[in-house]
C-alpha cells in the first residue's frame, strides 16, 4: 500500500466528486488542445499551400475569396478573366515574373475540383508522379493522391465531370469524359485533392454546356476550323454533326501534329493544345479563372507595387496571398483567442474545483490523516499524499481531455473533408500536448498545495481528542 | 521480563487550562497496567504524553530504554510508528481502503516489513477474518474495535496504549476485549497500558494506579 495507491483509492472513494473534477478538467484542457490542434492544422494547410506564390490575379471581387478559391480551393471563383487581358502576365518574357501558372476552374468530379493548368502547377507545389504520367492530350487528367484514394479512380478510368463545385448528377457533362493518365504522390499540398488537366479541357467541357443552352453565342464561329482539334472539344458539337463540316482541308493530316499548321483565318491558333502558356495566348478570346504568380525577386519595388497597379489600372484584381492569409489568420485569431480565454477560465475553475474538493475531503479525513501520523507517517508524507491526489486528478483530466480533443478534432476533420475535400491528420500528437501536460500537472499541484500544507500541519493530539 | 516503560515527574500544562502532574510508574514487557481516574483528571492527556502525541512540560518517559521525551518530532513519529500501538476511544480508519489494507498501510507507515500473512492471521485470531476485504465503514462498532486492536498490534509494538476501550461495551464483551488485548500484547511481548474510568476493569487487572 504505497502513498500513490492510497492517493488513488482516496480519489476513487468519492466517485461523484471525481467525476465533476475530471469533467471540468478534461473540458478545459480538451478545449485548449482542440483549439491548438485546429489552429495548427489550418495554419499548416495554409502554409503548405502558400507554395511561394507572391500574387494571384483574377476577376474583380473579394481578394480573400480569390485566394481561398485559387490557392486553397475552398471557395468559389470571383469570376473568369479573358486571356486577352491576362496576356501581359502570362508572357514568359515578363521582366518581373519568374513563373505564371494559369488556372481554370469550374468543374468537379465527386466534389474534387478539376483544374486546368500548365505543368508549372506541379513545379509550384512540388508535385511528383506516382503512377502513369502527366496529362498530355485534352481530357487527360492527372489526379491527386486523395482523389485517387477517395474516389477509387485508377489509371485508364474514364469519368464525366459535373459543373460547379458541388457534386450534382444532373449537371454531369456527359459529352466529354476525362481519362485518368496519372496519379500524383501525396505531398500534403492542395494538389492531393485536385484533378489536373490542361486548360483547353475545361474550355471543351464548358463550351459544350454553354452551347447546349445558349446556342447563339457561337453562331459566328466557323466550326470547320476546329475539326482538327481533338474531337469533342468544341462549342457544343454533337459529334454526329461533324459529318457535315468541311474536312477537306485536313484530310490526311496527322491529327496529333497540327502544331505547325497554318489554318487560314485561325493562323494564330496552335491546334494541338500542348499545355503551354503559348497555347493559351493563342486563344485570347477564351477565359481562365486566375493566374498564380511568382516574382523573380520578392524585394523588387516594381514587383511589390504590381498588385496595386493591377487593381488600379486594369479590370483584373491582384492580391498577395501572404497578406490575405495573415489577415484571415488575424480574424480567425480573434475568435479562437476568445475561445482560448474561455478554455483557460474553465481550466482555472477546474483547478478551483479540485482545490475545493481536496479541502473538503481533508475536513472529512482529518482523523485519517492524524491516524496516519500516529502510525508513523511523517508530516511530509501527508503533504505528498495530498499533492499526489492533486497530480493524479490533473493527469487523469489531462489524459481524458487530450483524448476528447483528438476525437472532436477528428469529427471536425471529417466534416471539413466533406465540405472542402481537405484532409486533416487529427491523431498527430505534438509538443503542445507536452506543454498542456505540464499545465495540467501545475494546476493539480497548485490546487493541492494549500490542502497539502493543511495536512502537513495536522495536529494529531487536537484532532484525535476533539470530542 | 524487563521494564518496558518508565515515567518520572511528568507534568503537562494546557496553554490556557489546568496543569496536570502524574505519578511515576513503570510497566514490564508482557504486563498490563490499568490507569484509573474520573473524567477530566487528565487520563487522555497522559496517554497522549506516553504515545508521544504531545510533549510534556517536565519529566521523562523511557520506553524500551529510549528516552523518548527528548526525541525530536520526526524521530518521535518514527519511533511511535514502529514501537507503540494505540487503541483510541473512537475507532478511526482510512475509509477508502479495506480492513486488510488498513493493517498493511499501518505496517508500511511504521516502517516494518509488510506482512500480509500476519495481518490475515491477526484478523482470524480476532474473529473478523471474513471482514478482511470489507470497507471499515461497513463494519459494526464491535468489529471496528477488533480492527482497532489488530491495528495496534500488527507492527509488533513494545507498548500498547488503550484509551477507554471498554466503556461502550456490556460486561461480556468488556471481558472479551480485555482478553483479546491481553493475549495479543503477550504474544508480541508488549506492555499494555489501559486508561479508563471503567471500574469493572479493576477486578480484571490487578496492576493499577489511580489518578487524582
Amino acid at each position: 500500500m504505497s502513498l500513490l495507491k492510497l492517493a488513488w483509492k482516496n480519489i476513487i472513494a468519492s466517485p461523484l466528486t471525481l467525476l465533476l473534477n475530471i469533467i471540468l478538467f478534461a473540458l478545459g484542457i480538451g478545449l485548449i488542445n482542440f483549439l491548438l490542434l485546429f489552429n495548427q492544422q489550418v495554419k499548416n494547410k495554409f502554409e503548405n499551400n502558400l507554395a511561394d506564390i507572391d500574387m494571384v490575379i483574377g476577376a474583380k471581387g473579394s481578394p480573400l475569396q480569390m485566394i481561398l478559391c485559387n490557392m486553397y480551393h475552398v471557395d468559389n471563383p470571383t469570376g473568369n478573366i479573358k486571356i486577352e487581358k491576362a496576356k501581359p502576365f502570362l508572357n514568359p518574357k515578363h521582366p518581373l515574373i519568374k513563373r505564371a501558372v494559369p488556372l481554370s476552374l469550374g468543374d468537379n468530379y465527386r466534389s474534387y475540383r478539376i483544374v486546368g493548368s500548365t505543368y508549372d502547377i506541379l513545379d509550384l507545389y512540388n508535385g511528383k508522379i506516382k503512377e502513369g504520367k502527366k496529362w498530355v492530350r485534352d481530357q487527360d487528367v492527372t489526379i491527386g493522391s486523395t482523389v485517387a484514394k477517395k474516389t477509387g479512380l485508377k489509371l485508364g478510368d474514364k469519368f464525366v465531370s459535373s459543373h460547379g463545385f458541388e457534386e450534382d448528377e444532373d449537371l454531369a457533362h456527359d459529352h466529354t469524359a476525362f481519362t485518368v493518365v496519372g496519379i500524383l504522390e501525396s505531398n500534403g499540398t492542395v494538389l492531393d485533392q485536385l484533378i489536373l488537366t490542361n486548360t483547353a479541357s475545361i474550355w471543351n467541357v464548358h463550351s459544350h454546356v454553354e452551347t447546349d443552352t445558349v446556342e447563339d453565342d457561337h453562331e459566328g464561329h466557323d466550326h470547320g476550323d476546329h475539326d482538327d482539334h481533338d474531337h469533342g472539344n468544341h462549342e457544343g458539337h454533337n459529334h454526329d454533326d461533324h459529318a457535315g463540316h468541311d474536312y477537306g482541308d485536313h484530310k490526311g493530316h496527322d491529327h496529333d501534329n497540327h502544331a505547325g499548321h497554318d489554318h487560314d483565318d485561325h493562323a494564330e491558333h496552335d491546334h494541338k493544345h500542348d499545355n503551354s502558356i503559348a497555347d493559351l495566348l493563342n486563344h485570347p478570346e477564351e477565359e481562365i479563372t486566375a493566374i498564380l504568380i511568382q516574382f523573380k525577386s520578392r524585394t523588387n519595388f516594381q514587383a511589390l507595387s504590381m498588385p496595386r497597379n493591377i487593381n488600379e489600372n486594369t479590370d483584373l484584381m491582384a492580391a498577395s496571398p501572404a497578406y490575405q492569409i495573415n489577415n484571415l489568420n488575424a480574424n480567425i485569431g480573434v475568435g479562437t483567442a476568445a475561445l482560448r480565454y474561455l478554455a483557460l477560465l474553465i481550466a482555472f475553475i477546474s483547478g478551483l474545483s479540485i482545490f475545493i474538493s481536496l479541502f473538503k475531503s481533508l475536513k472529512e479525513r482529518k482523523y485519517e490523516l492524524a491516524l496516519m501520523r500516529v502510525s508513523g507517517a511523517s508530516a511530509g508524507q501527508l503533504f505528498f499524499l495530498i499533492i499526489i491526489e492533486g497530480l493524479i486528478l490533473g493527469l487523469v483530466g489531462f489524459a481524458i481531455g487530450i483524448i476528447v480533443s483528438h476525437l472532436a478534432s477528428s469529427v471536425m476533420a471529417s466534416a471539413m473533408s466533406d465540405a472542402y475535400q481537405y484532409s486533416f491528420d487529427s491523431w498527430k500528437f505534438g509538443k503542445n500536448e507536452l506543454y498542456l501536460l505540464l499545465l495540467s500537472l501545475s494546476i493539480g499541484f497548485i490546487a493541492s498545495v494549500l490542502p497539502a500544507i493543511k495536512a502537513f500541519n495536522t495536529d494529531i493530539n487536537k484532532t484525535l481528542n476533539a470530542k | 521480563m524487563y521494564i518496558m516503560i518508565k515515567t518520572s515527574d511528568l507534568t503537562y500544562k494546557y496553554p490556557q487550562g489546568p496543569q496536570f502532574s502524574f505519578p511515576d510508574f513503570t510497566c514490564d514487557s508482557g504486563e498490563k497496567l490499568l490507569i484509573l481516574g474520573k473524567s477530566g483528571i487528565g487520563k487522555s492527556t497522559l496517554l497522549n504524553l506516553l504515545g508521544g502525541l504531545t510533549k510534556a512540560k517536565t519529566g521523562k518517559i523511557h520506553i524500551d530504554n529510549h528516552e523518548v521525551s527528548s526525541f525530536s518530532i520526526s524521530k518521535l513519529d518514527a519511533f511511535r510508528g514502529a514501537n507503540i500501538g494505540i487503541i483510541f476511544q473512537k475507532n478511526h480508519f482510512i475509509s477508502s481502503i479495506s480492513v486488510l489494507e488498513n493493517l498493511m498501510l499501518t505496517q508500511k507507515l511504521a516502517g516494518v516489513k509488510i506482512d500480509r500473512k500476519r495481518c490475515d492471521q491477526l484478523l482470524e485470531e480476532l474473529g473478523i477474518g471474513n471482514k478482511a476485504n470489507s470497507k471499515v465503514n461497513n463494519l459494526s462498532e464491535g468489529e471496528k474495535q477488533r480492527v482497532s486492536i489488530a491495528r495496534a498490534v500488527v507492527t509488533n509494538p513494545k507498548l500498547i496504549l488503550a484509551d477507554e476501550p471498554t466503556s461502550a461495551l456490556d460486561d461480556d464483551n468488556c471481558q472479551k476485549v480485555i482478553e483479546l488485548m491481553d493475549n495479543q500484547a503477550k504474544k508480541v511481548g508488549a506492555a499494555l497500558l489501559i486508561v479508563t474510568h471503567d471500574n469493572r476493569l479493576k477486578d480484571i487487572i490487578d496492576n493499577q494506579i489511580i489518578l487524582s
